[in-house]
């Protein structure tokens, strides 16, 4: 190196080539292939429409529109092929579901964010992180086995007309229920987070004015954090109409078109996996159904996630 | 080795420094520094002259440490980054976009203001650039690193655990290892960014005593907020300010004055320098 | 528009407290925070609670049928052998659908998570599809991956048929994105200093990654995947629709051979049969899932503890 210094000392040009080394393809090819694994995400996404769209164009050359989107009963079997039941399956479901998972979840949250010390937070906290992750088979199996039996023979048959009668073995009723258990941890997790991004500034200023923890919570906090608050919902609502074990197991087989828990209904999710499940033959008309109702799924359920998307977004430009 | 312990002050006092620097190993020309529409730099000429320690000092905000960094492309990881002018390394520019910023690297070395040692053994962090570079080594690499420790006067402590973390050592001697790190790709410009403000007043008399050795082998660029250090280890100073926009009010940075490090402390042209100087401003 | 949004909470929140103090209400409500604070606990202690339940039950009604026999036999269909069938075939299924997952989604995702993270310009169309893209999969419900599958891999495009790395495909599908997710944070936690002293040297952007990057951020990727493996593990509804749901007496063939099932599927698939015996089999099958799950959290959290770094 020092006779290097010494050329350069005589005026000489010096022996230095600052010009690429090499070609570096290698490292070209290398980010070509991570650009490639990146895109792959999208490519999934335009796999999912390709493979909804081309069978559910079938689908609707063998049905017309009149007759998916019309009020009726869907009886695939028999060539009725509304999907107006399956759509009222789901929301009969998701909707006695969220009257569990919303104040439940938001109750957890502003737990979590508000009362919980570190201590605790850093022990619930993996908690929640592990209900999150509790196979949906088991619920459905617990759904099925045990909370379905029970609550079939406490049913308050002495209520009037139809909220009386006792459900069959399989009902909506203890499907929702355990659903909306399981979606507390769902909607607890990402409210939390929006509630701790709140700048304790806020909290410190309420404080200062003489508010009790109850107040600054509801009145301070819920209400700075209320659009991801409400992305938490919307997102829960999404698992909601998406889960597939638990009402396949628990909610029954009957497309009614029923909004009483004490009905068997029979959501979109668990006829695609019914039909997919059962003897049917690729390129039957009901083949093809799975994939109609998919898309309606799809959806339904794309949305939802934009709209939670839109209140994230939203959120974040308030505080971060 | 020994007569680098002669105390600094008047290692640097008795030292003749050239009026202008001879041989300059980098030159800036006209260089002008962006991030996006925003003038961080405004219009520096520099040369650094070969074997001599520079300082840029001044205050907060003044752009020097941006100037350093553009020294060796470094300016290039930030993706808003814009330069304009030259900056020319043994007469060749830089920025030519023929020039590859990851062979000019090579050349430039780069010490930064807290000790960043790689999560490995003490001997991996030496080998590391002249393993990752592909550099054709004279030596064995064992003979490589323990030159580079010895260089950068570390081997006698670290002699016995080369195979213990990095993470083991005090910070003084972190950052020791990191500039032999930087030694060991064979550069002859080490660019320094504050090396010492991470650093206690022991750790920092060290890497000033290393410093002032090894400039007789390398070109030593150094950025630091303390004047103090500029005094005792450089030979030449150059000064800069910032200057806000009338209408933006975003501060640029621009070089008030360059000269001799004792002409600098002792005898400034420019009344801002003066004012710096003495802690008047800044 | 920030502070706007930012000072109208404030104001609000501040005058409805003032509000609240000039009527006295608070004086009146001292058994008001107690009172809240055990309603939003309860929520939690439900959540929480009727997971134990949920275990304890599983227990209770499948006791009686955990033993070696489970690991030991293959299902059964018949009725007068139940109660030495066993779930081999749904365990070792499992295992080799969750290898072909691991060796299938862990290079693509770490891949995806490197290009975000170190070479994406965050301000080109095509980034920002892929950002939007990879919020939206994540909560895509798991059946339009089987969906997904069925068409393409199934049938379609791959046309493998019903085997194990078909599972292993869907399934890849599904949790690729919280692989990406995770291993982004692993590589974000890498701090930026270690990569300039690496470029600093002259080592190229790929070289950097290679050998500082990427082995800094191993123990997060790692726990990473687990998580992710450990929401695979639990899915039945994706290869439902791909065909696993036959029931299968042997264990598979090969990746890309034989009839295969796992574990939650053979779970619903007994929790689907009158006789009463295979309900007490499908409760005993929710055990061995549920230790399975615990074994991997259990890892996961060891492993981020054992190597989580002070930078």
């Amino acid at each position: 190196m020092s006779t290097t210094l010494s050329d350069v000392q005589d005026g000489e040009t010096p022996p230095i080539n600052l010009g690429p080394s090499s070609s570096r393809l290698g490292e070209k090819a290398i980010v070509g292939w991570l650009l490639l694994c990146a895109s792959l995400s999208v490519l999934i996404t335009v796999g999912i429409v390709a493979a909804l769209l081309g069978d559910t164009i079938r689908f609707f050359q063998r049905v017309p529109l009149s007759e998916f989107f019309r009020v009726g009963q869907w009886a695939p079997w028999q060539g009725d092929f509304p999907v107006f039941n399956l759509v009222m399956g789901t929301l009969n479901i998701t909707m006695y579901a969220l009257i569990i998972a919303i104040p439940g979840g938001l109750g957890a949250a502003i737990w979590l964010s508000e009362y919980a010390s570190n201590r605790t937070r850093k022990i619930v906290k993996p908690v929640i992180e592990v209900l999150e992750g509790v196979p949906t088979v088991a619920y459905g199996l617990f759904a099925l086995l045990f909370i379905a039996p029970m609550l079939k023979s406490v049913w308050p048959t002495w209520l009037p007309g139809k909220l009386g009668q006792e459900p069959e073995l399989q009902f909506a009723g203890a499907a929702a229920l355990v659903m909306g258990v399981m979606l507390i941890p769902t909607i607890a997790s990402i409210s939390e987070d929006a509630m701790r991004a709140v700048p304790s500034g806020l909290r410190q200023a309420a404080y200062g004015l003489g508010s009790t923890k109850m107040q600054v919570a509801l009145k301070v906090v819920v209400p700075a954090a209320l659009s991801g608050i409400v992305a938490a919902f919307v997102l829960g609502i999404s698992r909601g109409i998406g889960e597939t074990m638990l009402v396949l197991m628990a909610a029954g087989a009957t497309p009614n078109a029923s909004l009483w828990p004490n009905d068997s209904v029979l959501t979109m999710t668990a006829f695609i996996a019914r039909t997919a499940g059962g003897d049917i033959s690729h390129g039957s008309t009901e083949y093809y159904t799975i994939f109609a109702v998919g898309s309606v799924l799809f959806v339904m359920t794309l949305g939802m996630n934009m709209i939670a998307d839109f209140f994230v977004r939203r959120f974040r430009e308030t505080y971060e | 080795m020994s007569d680098a312990h002669a105390p600094l002050v008047e290692a640097s006092a008795t030292r003749t420094v050239p009026d202008a620097p001879l041989n300059p190993v980098i030159e800036a020309v006209d260089l002008n520094i962006y991030y996006g529409s925003f003038h961080a730099v405004y219009d520096v000429n520099l040369a650094y002259g070969k074997n001599e320690i520079t300082a840029m000092i001044g205050p907060s905000g003044c752009g020097k440490s941006t100037v350093l960094r553009c020294l060796n492309r470094m300016n290039d990881l930030v993706a808003s980054a814009r330069v304009e002018g030259t900056v020319t390394y043994h007469g060749i520019n830089i920025y030519d976009p023929k020039v590859d910023p990851i062979e000019v690297r090579r050349h430039i070395g780069m010490v930064f203001q807290k000790p960043n040692p790689f999560p490995k053994s003490i001997y991996d962090n030496v080998a590391y650039g002249p393993k990752v570079t592909g550099m054709k080594l004279e030596s064995s690499l064992d003979e490589h690193v323990e030159w580079c420790l010895r260089k950068a006067a570390l081997w006698d402590e670290v002699k016995d655990k080369l195979k213990e973390s990095a993470f083991s050592l005090s910070g003084g001697q972190q950052q020791r290892l990191c500039i032999a790190r930087a030694i060991a790709t064979k550069p002859d410009v080490i660019l320094m960014d504050e090396p010492c403000s991470a650093l206690d007043p022991i750790a920092t008399a060290a890497v000033e005593d290393l410093m002032v050795e090894l400039r007789n082998d390398y070109t030593i660029i150094i950025v630091t907020h303390n004047m103090q250090q500029a005094a005792r280890v450089s030979d030449r100073t150059a000064f800069f300010t910032a200057r806000p926009d009338e209408t933006t009010g975003n501060r640029t940075g621009l070089l008030v004055e360059f000269d001799k490090t004792t002409t600098i402390f002792s005898n400034p042209s420019d009344q801002r320098t003066e004012d710096y100087i003495s802690g008047r401003f800044g | 528009m920030r502070t706007a949004a930012h000072n109208r909470n404030a104001v609000n929140a501040a005058r409805e407290i003032t509000l609240a103090q000039l009527d006295g209400s608070q004086r009146q409500g001292r058994w008001k925070g107690p009172a809240f604070e055990a309603v939003l606990l309860t929520a939690i202690f439900v959540a929480i609670l009727t997971l134990l339940a949920v275990i304890l039950w599983a227990l209770t009604a499948g006791w009686e049928r955990l033993d070696l026999n489970l690991l030991r036999n293959m299902p059964s269909g018949m009725a007068s052998r139940l109660g030495e069938s066993g779930m081999q075939s749904a365990i070792i299924g499992t295992f080799y659908v969750m290898v072909g997952l691991i060796v299938t989604v862990v290079p693509l995702g770490v891949s995806a998570a490197i290009y975000l993270e170190e070479f994406a310009d965050h301000d080109t169309w095509y980034v920002r599809i892929i950002e939007i893209n990879l919020r939206n999969l994540a909560a895509v419900p798991s059946i339009v991956f089987g969906i997904l599958g069925l068409a393409f891999f199934y049938r379609g495009g791959l046309s493998l048929g019903s085997v194990v790395y078909t599972g292993s495909l869907t399934l890849t599908m599904l949790v690729l994105p919280t692989v990406i997710v995770t291993a982004r944070e692993a590589i974000r936690a890498v701090p930026p200093s270690i990569r300039h002293a690496s470029m600093g040297m002259g080592a190229t952007k790929w070289r950097t990654i290679w050998h500082q990057v990427l082995p800094s951020s191993i123990p997060g990727i790692v726990t990473g995947t687990i998580l992710a493996l450990s929401r695979a593990i639990g899915e039945a509804a994706p290869l439902i629709m791909i065909g696993a749901a036959t029931f299968v007496g042997w264990n598979p063939d090969g990746p890309f051979e034989g009839s295969f099932t796992v574990l939650p599927v053979q779970i619903f698939f007994w929790s689907a049969q009158a006789n009463t015996d295979f309900h007490i089999l499908a409760a005993a099958g929710v055990i061995v899932l549920l230790g399975m799950l615990l074994m991997m959290n259990s890892f996961a959290i060891w492993l981020r503890n054992r190597f989580t770094r002070e930078w």
